[in-house]
């Protein structure tokens, strides 16, 4: 076993077991324990057996499996960020339903004054 | 008046023009709202004092989210016709009644006021940025508006009700045409008169922020 095999398969280990953790505190759901799992063994198998990229590179039409691995990495990172401003962008909205309820409460709050103005 | 026309000015940090823009509206407006995201330089008690209906963010939320509170205050409060005004003091409170005209002829649902009809007023760096602005809001919302990031528009009482924005900041100008094409409400196109001072141009979106207004757009319409 070579030394980045170790590194990765301790990372890996590192990450599975705090991707527990969060299911077990509650803040990971089922469905996304199962996928970051899935995820972290693909890449733990892909460290210890390189062949078999090899054999997802032949099923997708890439020379080596090293390059399937990374192409399929990028797309994969651009996919999670996409998620992350999808996500970030629907918590921005909510502050601002929340505040503009505020606004508009007051607003109705201040109905007799409003009618002077 | 025509219609109970109800200006929505959104401002933030706006002290030194919105007062003189709330006053230069009184004669063309029922009423003047104006949307205090979240100032820290007295913007608030400068419209208040200046006679406008005055709806307070506790936090900045951005244009987008401060046109939607305006909208939504001015259709609870029963206007007819709502005006959405820049605070920056680039346009003229007089053109209000011809961008409420197309609404009560009952020619359109919206209005959008155009500063490109005499393109000499607009600097050229304001008019490249415009026509990409106008580009990219054709090709992903199918619609091509001759000034897609004016900020003065009016909506009849119906649209501004059914209008959904949910664009916070600055994409806020192509949401709402692609609001206009989704709703399939009729556009009327006014020709506006801009001012351009060194401060309203600096008020304007830059480079970076239009960088980032397009990236937004882009980004929100993969979401679909």
């Amino acid at each position: 076993m070579t030394v980045i095999q170790i590194f990765i398969v301790a990372f890996v280990l590192f990450a599975v077991s705090r991707t527990v953790a969060r299911f077990r505190d509650g803040s990971l759901s089922l469905a996304w324990l199962v996928f970051w799992c899935v995820l972290w063994t693909t890449a733990g198998v892909a460290a210890l057996l390189p062949r078999t990229t090899e054999w997802f590179a032949r099923l997708i039409g890439v020379g080596r499996g090293v390059d399937a691995v990374i192409y399929a990495s990028i797309i994969f990172l651009f996919y999670l960020v996409f998620r992350i401003f999808l996500r970030l962008e629907k918590i921005e909205h909510d502050i601002t339903l929340v505040v503009r309820k505020g606004a508009l409460g007051k607003l109705a709050g201040e109905g007799d004054k409003d009618e002077k103005l | 008046m025509i219609m109970r026309t109800f200006v929505v000015v959104p401002a933030f940090n706006e002290g030194r023009t919105v007062g003189q823009v709330v006053r230069s509206l009184a004669p063309v407006a029922d009423r003047v709202i104006v949307v205090d995201d979240g100032s820290s330089d007295g913007t608030a008690a400068a419209a208040a004092a200046a006679g406008a209906l005055v709806v307070g963010h506790v936090l900045n939320r951005g244009l987008g989210a401060a046109l939607g509170t305006g909208i939504a205050a001015a259709v609870a409060l029963g206007a007819e016709a709502v005006v959405t005004f820049d605070a920056d003091g680039q346009h003229r409170a007089e053109d209000v009644p011809r961008m409420v005209e197309p609404i009560a002829a009952g020619r359109a649902d919206a209005v959008i006021g155009c500063r490109t009809s005499d393109r000499r007023r607009m600097p050229a760096a304001r008019r490249i940025a415009n026509w990409i602005g106008n580009a990219l809001t054709a090709a992903l919302f199918g619609l091509w508006v001759s000034d897609s990031q004016s900020g003065l528009r009016a909506f009849s009482r119906r649209a501004a009700g059914e209008l959904e924005i949910r664009c916070d900041r600055m994409e806020v100008s192509s949401e709402i045409v692609k609001e206009i094409k989704r709703h399939g409400w009729r556009l009327a196109e006014v020709p506006i008169v801009p001012i351009y001072t060194e401060y309203s141009m600096s008020k304007g979106q830059g480079f970076i922020t239009g960088l980032k207004t397009a990236a937004r757009l882009l980004l929100r319409r993969l979401e679909g």
